[in-house]
């Protein structure tokens, strides 16, 4: 299925989000994420299934003032 | 002592750690200017970078407390957002609330900072509002449930100083009881120190500290200026006068003539 990550089309078979992460090679505990508009929480990533056309932000601390 | 959302802290500067050099000056800046807040960001992580986390490790280690922003957001739903994902990040309900509603002077868009800041107070976040001295828009603001304000002096990273001193002196006036924190457009340590004089509580900083010739010194230097800033407010200062008046007594000098 086709899916909007940061951005950018991909095209992947993940099942939820928790995948999705694995499958692309995020790691670690200073992610944050929503789909669609939406927060997802670190600790419901595995329960978020993803559909066709999904638009995904993965979010990490960064420098700013 | 400063006191801010329960939280006590010894030291009136809010550093940001953007535009450094180096991480390496960051983090030398930070500890040199004595700060207990620094500001961070969220932004996009490419795939297997974890250039995030290092940053994020860097600055857990310094055992300052987090300020998330909403930096860069220009309607109240992308700061919403973005304030929940740093608190799911970050694991704090601060957040530096900014909407930004004009491209050149990055003013706030007050409106949709008002709209917002209600939305994530009622949500549970301890919001940092940067806003401008406008008196109607600060009482939005702590009717929304802000406990803090944060005007602007000048706008981000122009260095300009206290562009309209009156109107920081009004809002001084009109919230005694608020923590009122100087955000954005300081350029030198006597800019901090202006500030402090006027009975602020506290001055936020990036661009001056980051963008100088020696960020760690000039960190030292704005900790210096804030101190004596306050010390100076503190203690009483004198108002200006239209004529002189002589310090030394005029009674008992000799009469040579």
């Amino acid at each position: 299925m086709k899916l909007i990550i940061n951005g950018e089309q991909h095209e992947l078979s993940s099942a939820t989000l928790a995948d999705l992460l694995a499958a692309l090679d995020y790691e670690g505990d200073w992610l944050a994420t929503a789909v669609n508009g939406d927060l997802v929480p670190r600790t419901e990533r595995d329960r978020v299934t993803l559909n066709d056309g999904d638009r995904i932000e993965i979010l990490a601390p960064k420098q700013g003032g | 002592m400063l006191q801010l959302y329960g939280t006590d802290l010894s030291s009136r500067l809010l550093l940001g750690t953007a535009c450094y050099p180096s991480p390496a000056i960051m983090e030398d800046a930070i500890r040199a200017s004595g700060t207990e807040i620094v500001t961070v960001s969220l932004r996009r992580e490419t795939a297997g970078g974890g250039r995030g986390g290092q940053f994020f490790e860097t600055i857990r280690q310094l055992g300052v407390h987090v300020l998330p922003n909403t930096a860069g957001c220009h309607t109240a739903r992308e700061a919403i957002l973005t304030a929940r994902m740093a608190r799911d990040l970050f694991a704090t309900d601060w957040v530096k609330l900014e909407v930004i509603g004009h491209h050149d002077t990055l003013q706030p868009d007050v409106f949709a900072l008002v709209e917002a800041a209600r939305e994530l107070c009622a949500d549970g976040f301890k919001v940092f509002p940067y806003t401008t001295a406008d008196l109607v828009v600060a009482e939005r603001l702590l009717e929304a449930g802000c406990q803090v304000l944060m005007p602007w002096a000048s706008p981000i990273g122009s260095a300009r100083g206290l562009v309209d001193p009156a109107a920081l002196v009004s809002m001084r006036a009109h919230f005694a009881d608020v923590p009122l924190i100087v955000d954005a457009g300081l350029g030198r340590p006597s800019h901090a120190s202006q500030a402090m004089e006027l009975g602020y509580d506290a001055v936020l900083l990036n661009t001056a500290v980051a963008g100088a010739a020696d960020p760690v010194a000039m960190a030292r230097a704005f900790a210096a200026a804030i101190e004596a800033g306050h010390s100076g407010y503190r203690a009483g200062l004198l108002e200006p006068r239209d004529m002189a008046v002589p310090s030394t007594p005029v009674i008992g000098k000799a009469v040579f003539a």
